[in-house]
């Protein structure tokens, strides 16, 4: 049978090509034909796990506690050294200094990445900004967002703090940092399904393995990782609890 | 354990006070007025097992308390009582996770050099194969309305 591998909507564009030379990859270290389904919503990915229909998952950590405690998934491994923060940036003409200066009916300008929405709410909740008081913009990429700033469309924009740093110099001279989360346990996971998990021990070994073969160190690069590291389950458990806690 | 606090480790002036904690436990607290403002985009990371006894903090958990992990780990959780919460809110939390469920609140927390600070705390139940076995604790930055809320409310409480 043919297996599927997707990945969280929230990837960089940049690493699209790096997930596919990564299932090449896996493909021949497993032995077995897998298909990646790239998902361009949340909301498409989420119905193709409720059918049934993945085997592998790079997870956002939202969907982390349905894909565990509904779906029967398993941890495999994250990324070393690579955590999900959200940054809240306004304009660089903005009065505001700070986000407890923000009023209620503020514009809102984010991205549908759920956990980087969910840290960024987190972060003007010390405002009083709830998602019932705020005037919500969502937008297709983390440029649009900053564009959103500079027309002065939206007020305040939820960042992930990668795609952040990544914005070109020009964009970020003409924007503040309010806050910048320091939250260091959220993060994507790779999980395995439930037609897999017996070869969860084969999987995980191959893929702690990678860095120690000019081929799998290829492939890492390729997706801007440097190596994979083990997830245990209550390391995922924790994390789960961690979002639940923040969902509230 | 969990000590009385000490004169020499608290800065500036402070009142005293004997809480009375859970089990009979008695201890000599030393407050004083000063604040440590919530880092920003910081959570506050603990978990307890089932008696409330401290088994992992994080960093900021650390930094905010003024206690060393050595000293936290195994301790109540009490540690961090301040005798300006009213003791009914903690009840509500025990009771509230005991069924099973969330409690959020705002509580002032007690530092080890007699100083305070103010955290939205959000506790949960951390069920593995269907048995409560520990609990966590997140906290973030609250507002500074909510808490002005809390200042006027829970002196009524006591
Ligand atoms: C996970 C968890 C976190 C807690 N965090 C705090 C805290 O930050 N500050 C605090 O005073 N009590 C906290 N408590 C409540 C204490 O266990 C305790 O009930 C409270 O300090 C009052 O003391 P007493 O129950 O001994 O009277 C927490 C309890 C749990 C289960």
């Amino acid at each position: 049978m043919t297996f599927r591998l997707t990945v969280s909507p929230d990837f960089t564009p940049d690493h699209l090509p790096g997930w596919y030379i990564f299932n090449t990859w896996l493909q021949k270290q497993l032995g077995e034909g897998i298909h990646l389904e790239m998902y361009n919503s949340f909301q498409a990915q989420h119905e193709a796990i409720v059918k049934d229909q993945i085997d592998l998952i790079y997870a956002n950590p939202f969907d982390a506690a349905m894909l565990v405690r509904e779906r029967g998934f398993l941890p495999l491994v994250k990324a070393h050294g690579l955590s999900d923060e959200a940054i809240i940036a306004v304009n660089a003409e903005s009065p505001a200094k700070d986000v407890a200066d923000l009023a209620p009916g503020t514009r809102v300008a984010a991205t549908e990445d759920p956990d980087v929405r969910l840290m960024g709410m987190i972060m003007l909740e010390p405002a009083d900004l709830t998602s019932s008081n705020i005037d919500l913009h969502l937008c297709d990429t983390y440029v649009l967002v900053a564009k959103k700033l500079l027309r002065g469309e939206a007020d305040a924009g939820i960042f992930l703090a990668e795609a952040f740093d990544d914005l070109s110099g020009m964009i970020k001279k003409q924007l503040k940092v309010l806050v910048h989360s320091q939250i260091g346990v959220i993060q994507h996971v790779l999980m395995v399904g439930p037609r897999l998990t017996d070869r969860r021990d084969e999987l995980r070994d191959l893929l702690l393995a990678m860095p120690s073969d000019e081929k799998g160190q290829d492939v890492l690069n390729n997706l801007g990782f440097d190596a994979l590291i083990n997830v245990e389950d209550e390391e995922m458990e924790f994390m789960i609890d961690l979002m639940d806690t923040l969902n509230t | 354990m969990i000590n009385d606090m000490k004169p020499e480790d608290i800065i500036g002036d402070y009142k005293e006070v004997m809480l009375d904690l859970y089990g009979g436990i008695k201890r000599l607290c030393l407050y004083s007025e000063v604040e440590t403002p919530y880092p920003d985009g910081k959570l506050i990371v603990s978990t307890t097992d089932t008696n409330g006894i401290i088994t992992h903090v994080n960093q900021s958990f650390v930094e905010m308390s003024g206690y060393t992990e050595a000293e936290l780990i195994n301790a109540p959780h009490s540690i961090l009582r301040h005798p300006d919460i009213p003791a009914a809110a903690f009840k509500d939390l025990w009771d509230t996770v005991l069924r099973g469920e969330k409690w959020q609140g705002f509580v002032k927390n007690l530092r080890k050099d007699g100083g305070y600070y103010w955290v939205k705390a959000t506790v949960i139940p951390n069920i593995r194969k269907g048995q409560i076995v520990g609990y966590t604790s997140v906290r973030r930055k609250p507002s500074r309305s909510k808490v002005e809320e809390c200042i006027k409310l829970y002196p009524t409480l006591m």
